[in-house]
């Protein structure tokens, strides 16, 4: 098996050491790094966020194969930078003010970096004005919110209107989601996609970034 | 062993069906809880509200009246830096519900998950979760409850970690054990993968004396739940059930199950032999009322 598949299988079994060993392995060959990224760490991603989606893993699955991409990322991020690599978009996510649900953001996060994507985490119970501003200062293209709160959902509004009113609309799109968000509600408040979970989160943002 | 296990624990061995209350939560915002503030922290500010939600699901005909307690773990409300107030806060929610209903009803009560994920997924260890737990159900045994209810949980081993904190703290107080499940092509699972085989083998050997599920879904997948976990153990079972899935109409978030149709339900799980139901997320007291009459109506009350 080459070392590629190698490390993309390390990945879904969520072995952390042996990625960065075959990650520093396959670098060591002078393999392309772009290639690392799409046929080793990404593609392992790909076939977890897959059997996640349905149901034939668990969150715990995830997390492991998450850690043990994260883990060849760090050797790979900086040959990515010096071959001028971009990673293929930028995306701002929080839980949205009053919110401090963060297990459905932080999992949409890391299957976002698994889709190869620079994620800008602001945590959670983030004000709307602190989301378009990283979204600006990082010249990201998406603003991604969650809620699990019906009653913080309403401030997710707040995030698309102060798009609007800085006149980003267009440059700066915005997806929605958590457990009481619905596409209705997206509809409802102008926000430009709704990912009814992690795993279609990703494939909106991917959508809204033009991937 | 004193009076209280005996009375709650023998009621339902002898047949009887308690009823719990319903949903807290979207109670608290309707009487004036402003969105992003911490839900436990109404026990220092407002306790009033809490003794106000108290006696309505009392006065609907629950039996088992919670806590306002669901965060009330230091781990949890060191996201709002409250975690030094944890004694205050889970005593006066205790407070708050013993004034309303003495002894006519169980004091019940309720923690909640930490909200962080267990070594070696996440970042906290056993002993950080556990002394959580502990210190929280220190200051609610200390307070007076009748029983502890563990719910909402979705990884067994931080359930196991909360029943053992409970029962190292009173060996004699009646513990109940919940876990949310979602419908999944091969069948009901937590999203860390528990099964309910798993969850009922867990619950019980960490010492729960009764088991279940509570939110998560709405009554009709609720009995379908109740059924797997009696075709899987002879244990006494509780449900709680959330008043279908949240929707939004018009901007607005509702639960569209109305009493009727959930006691008709609820029913059902009588049927299967469930020794304690209640609500989870937007049951309010007149579904209570409407599980009341059908559970004195059915012959399984007192």
């Amino acid at each position: 098996m080459d070392l590629l598949q190698q490390i993309a299988d390390s990945v879904i079994r969520g072995q952390d050491k042996q990625t960065t060993e075959l990650t520093a392995q396959v670098i060591a060959r002078q393999e392309s790094p772009k290639d690392i990224l799409d046929k080793g760490l990404i593609a392992g991603m790909n076939v977890v966020g897959e059997r996640f989606k349905s149901h034939e893993i668990f969150l715990p699955d995830v997390l492991l194969a998450a850690r043990a991409m994260c883990a060849g990322m760090d050797l790979l991020k900086p040959l990515l930078i010096k071959d001028g690599i971009p990673m293929v978009g930028k995306v701002v996510i929080g839980s949205v003010q009053g919110d401090l649900h963060d297990i459905g953001k932080n999992l949409v996060g890391i299957m976002l970096k698994g889709a190869g994507f620079d994620v800008i985490d602001l945590g959670n119970d983030v004000a709307p004005e602190a989301l378009v501003a990283a979204a600006k200062e990082h010249q990201a293209s998406v603003i991604g919110m969650s809620a699990l709160l019906t009653t913080t959902m309403s401030v997710m509004g707040k995030v698309v209107d102060m798009v609007g009113e800085q006149g980003l609309t267009g440059q700066i799109r915005t997806i929605v989601g958590g457990a009481p968000v619905t596409a209705d509600f997206a509809n409802d408040i102008g926000a430009d996609a709704y990912g009814f979970d992690a795993a279609n989160a990703v494939d909106r943002v991917k959508d809204l970034a033009g991937v | 062993m004193s009076e209280e296990k005996r009375s709650l624990l023998k009621r339902i061995e002898a047949g009887e069906t308690l009823l719990c209350d319903g949903g807290i939560g979207t109670m608290l915002f309707e009487l004036g809880l402003e969105p992003g503030s911490c839900p436990e922290a109404v026990a220092l500010t407002r306790p009033e509200v809490l003794s106000d939600i108290a006696r309505q699901y009392f006065e609907a005909g629950a039996d088992i009246v919670e806590t306002n307690t669901f965060g009330g773990s230091p781990l949890k409300l060191s996201q709002y830096d409250l975690d030094a107030k944890t004694e205050e806060i889970n005593q006066k929610a205790v407070q708050a519900v013993r004034e309303v209903v003495g002894h006519k009803a169980y004091v019940g009560a309720c923690l909640g998950p930490s909200g962080k994920i267990l070594e070696p997924y996440g970042d906290v260890s056993e002993s950080q979760v556990y002394d959580s737990y502990r210190r929280q159900a220190e200051a609610l045994v200390e307070a007076g409850v009748d029983l502890v209810l563990v719910e909402t949980m979705l990884d067994i081993n931080e359930a196991k970690l909360a029943i053992k904190a409970a029962k190292d703290v009173s060996e004699v107080l009646p513990v109940t054990a919940t876990m949310t499940f979602d419908a999944t092509p091969r069948g009901f699972y937590t999203i860390m993968g528990v099964d309910i085989p798993a969850a009922v083998s867990g619950l019980i050997d960490a010492g729960a004396d009764v088991i279940g599920s509570n939110c998560g879904n709405g009554v009709v997948k609720m009995v379908e739940i109740a059924r797997a976990f009696r075709d899987t153990t002879h244990h006494s079972l509780i449900i709680q059930s959330n008043a279908g899935l949240p929707e939004t109409e018009r901007g607005k978030v509702v639960y569209r199950e109305s009493p009727d149709f959930m006691a008709e339900h609820v029913k059902q799980m009588l049927d299967v032999g469930v020794s304690i139901v209640g609500g989870c997320c937007g049951t309010t007291p007149e579904h209570i009322r409407a599980f009341r009459t059908l559970v004195d109506a059915a012959g399984f009350g007192s």
